[in-house]
């Protein structure tokens, strides 16, 4: 008997993930077109959160785009202010003195740790794990509680001020981050028993969205995602600022434990190293930060010479860029970000052909974006 | 003596069934209420966290809360959704699932109804969850729920295959399947358990020891996988499906949705104990029984049995508080790959056990 089935339609399925949803972590809306759970094609969405931050900043004073720029990724604030001091300093000639370094040092690596612990964190949340993601932020809490006794606040700080840091740190700042680290250490472990060597979690990663190294750079992808690709390129090493030449820490690279290098599982797991290599970074900066006033440097007046550059650091997400264009007022003639998310996130739709749709959150997770600075 | 037979005497055979069916319900709403606190309790001290403290003394009143506040919200229906169908659906869940509880024996003094077939017909009558997801899945009319709902009929009728046939293991042993004389073998020494080889004697029971010890795992992972919890959460996976099949749903109904999953929690737990850890019976003998106090032994009982049903509900909550989420198509490889080949080398093993 012939069966006709030449009348009935068959076609693709267009699933719209996002703006509200509960994986995309922020505003970011995804098109899937869908072939049954089979994915062949994904194309996000940006644009939620923009705020005009580039062109804002035309109107203010150097000093005042420091809040701003807490709000870009708001997982790694401190980090932001340290990169933008660092370009306005490059642009106006200032030195600022050897304590101030190894605080924001001492800052940027913690940032560092709290913002991987929202990744690993929430990763597992992606996966289905949901218990690992508060054992995370309990960690992260501390940090805060660090970042807060020093300046106030927990999220978007203003302590990294151009010239200098707004306060000197707290009395018992150096003695509480010896005993968040000694605490920190085995935690780590106790992280990787509990999700990284997890059978259904390696099943669920190993060998899923693989980047491989030649795609990797030709996107621009950088920080984690880059080095789990299996190139060693870290800013902190390749183009060393501040004082980052002075202290001994490897730079972990994805080696495929579980599969394919560049696959979600080296992505995560690099993470997992990274925040090793920070507590190394920590520790040499606490036994060796000198004593000095961090205030002296910070000019009262900021207004470079006409003039442009282009200033670069490591963020916990990659290589975030300030390009300011001075024409020697007090405001910026322009500022450019080069956001690490935005640019990471461009690869997402070559990784998630031909896997499923679980796999796309896997995928988008594992790259780790922070949808305030792909929008800024 | 059975209630059932008890209440035919004093009522007549019609009131008698009506009143021995509404006793299950006795049962259900308050455990299902009492494992919704549970759950949120087991999970919260699992993540160095209280759960709720505020209403009540540790948080005792929350789900009676939660219950009043669903109760009062607006019950928003979607103009596009098909609305006979998606008001139809959370019933036919709860319904399917509140059947189940019908062939279960509770204790030797209860059981809703003693069907000869009485396993068979909670596996048919379970097949009901699987058409009322799908029917909400469908009325939705929301892509997310279409593919949870998808999803969870594939898992649903996949995993029914490896439990049918651990089942047929069984009856090869006992030759009923009828759950109270199930539950009646298994008597008087933990030894009668079924997973230790049941009434089985001699050198056959050290054989059927190990066999029985794989066939309850594999049980126990493929009911797992049947009420739809972490691993196998996949038809409601929060992460990528936002909640799968219910999205849509909101107050009461959505509350029936997870009345079902819960009811269903406790009575896949409760078959498992059933057919394995020897139903109602006491590991250690009855109180009643030393004391010479008859109309104990049933409660001890019951007791037993909600206590093993608990147990089994406890670790289900464990497990999806710990572990990751599978993916669809490994959830199907661990299915179709290994849990029906080895529960057909395992029914197959024990049935020839049985002729020798």
């Amino acid at each position: 008997m012939e069966t006709k089935t030449s009348h009935l339609r068959s076609e693709e399925m267009i699933l719209n993930m996002g703006p509200q949803h509960p994986s995309t972590h922020g505003v970011l809306r995804l098109e899937v077109e869908l072939d049954g759970e089979l994915i062949i094609d994904v194309r996000p969405h940006i644009g939620y959160l923009h705020r005009c931050f580039e062109k804002h900043c035309e109107a203010m004073t150097y000093p005042q785009i420091i809040p701003y720029v807490d709000r870009l990724d708001y997982l790694a604030s401190m980090y932001n202010e340290f990169g933008y001091a660092l370009a306005v300093e490059r642009l106006a000639g200032i030195e600022v003195p050897p304590r101030v370094e190894y605080i924001r040092v001492i800052m940027g690596e913690l940032q560092r740790i709290a913002s991987h612990l929202v990744a690993v964190g929430t990763y597992g949340l992606d996966i289905g794990a949901f218990t690992p993601f508060l054992y995370c932020f309990i960690e992260r809490e501390k940090i805060l509680t660090l970042f807060e006794m020093t300046c106030g606040a927990r999220l978007l700080y203003n302590y990294i001020w151009v010239g200098g840091v707004s306060h000197d740190l707290p009395p018992d700042f150096i003695r509480l981050t010896k005993e968040f680290i000694v605490t920190f250490k085995p935690i780590i472990a106790e992280l990787n028993n509990l999700l990284s060597y997890n059978k259904i979690f390696i099943e669920r990663t190993a060998n899923v969205g693989i980047l491989p190294l030649d795609t990797a750079i030709n996107f621009g992808v950088t920080g984690p995602n880059l080095r789990a690709s299996g190139l060693k390129w870290d800013l902190r090493r390749d183009d060393p600022y501040s004082i980052y030449d002075k202290f001994d820490f490897e730079i972990p690279v994805g080696e495929g434990w579980h599969g394919t290098v560049g696959d979600c599982w080296d992505r995560y797991y690099l993470r997992m190293l990274e925040m090793e290599q920070s507590i190394r970074i920590i520790e040499q900066a606490i036994e060796q930060i000198p004593d000095g006033d961090v205030t002296s440097a910070i000019p009262k007046r900021i207004k470079p010479a006409e003039g442009q550059i282009y200033s670069r650091v490591e963020n916990p997400r990659g290589e975030l860029g300030y390009y300011i264009v001075s024409k020697g007022g007090l405001q910026p003639h322009r500022l450019k970000v080069r956001p690490p998310s935005f640019v990471n996130l461009e690869v997402l739709g070559e990784l998630c052909k031909g896997h499923l749709v679980a796999d796309v959150i896997a995928i988008l997770g594992s790259i780790d974006i922070v949808l305030g600075e792909v929008d800024r | 003596m059975i209630i059932f037979e008890y209440l035919a005497d004093l009522f007549g055979a019609i009131p008698a069934a009506f009143i021995s069916g509404i006793l299950p319900i006795a049962f259900v709403v308050p455990y299902a209420l009492f494992a919704v606190y549970w759950e949120r309790k087991v999970s919260a001290h699992m993540q160095d966290r209280l759960g709720p403290m505020r209403t009540g003394w540790h948080g005792y009143l929350q789900t009676i809360a939660d219950i009043l506040k669903l109760i009062q919200k607006e019950d928003i229906v979607a103009t596009a959704v098909d609305k006979p169908l998606f008001n139809l659906a959370p019933i036919l869940v709860f319904a399917g699932s509140y059947a189940a509880f019908a062939a279960i024996p509770f204790s030797s003094a209860y059981i809703g109804a003693n069907v000869d077939l009485g396993m068979l017909y909670i596996i048919a009558v379970s097949g009901l969850v699987v058409a009322g997801i799908l029917m909400a899945g469908w009325a939705s009319n929301n892509k997310y729920s279409l593919i949870g709902a998808v999803r969870s009929a594939a898992q649903i009728v996949s995993y029914e295959i490896p439990t049918v046939i651990v089942i047929l293991t069984l009856f090869s042993i006992v030759g009923t399947l009828n759950l109270y004389e199930l539950s009646e073998i298994q008597s008087s020494n933990i030894f009668n358990w079924m997973i230790f080889g049941g009434n089985v004697i001699g050198w056959k029971k050290i054989v059927l020891i190990p066999l029985m010890f794989a066939a309850f795992i594999i049980i126990y992972l493929t009911t797992l996988a049947e009420v739809n919890r972490t691993p196998f959460d996949i038809p409601e996976a929060e992460s990528e499906l936002v909640a799968g099949y219910h999205t849509e749903y909101s107050g009461m109904k959505f509350a029936m949705f997870f009345l079902a999953e819960y009811a269903n929690m406790f009575a896949v737990s409760a078959i498992v104990a059933t057919l394995f850890l020897g139903g109602y019976h006491s590991p250690f003998g009855y109180l009643g029984n030393l004391l010479g106090i008859s109309w104990l032994v049933p409660v001890e009982q019951f007791f037993w049995f909600t206590f093993k049903g608990l147990g089994f509900v406890t670790v289900q909550m464990w497990l999806r508080w710990t572990l990751p989420r599978l993916r669809v198509d490994q959830l199907m490889t661990v299915c179709w790959k290994y849990l029906i080949p080895l529960s057909f080398v395992i029914f197959l093993l024990v049935s020839l056990l049985m002729v020798l």
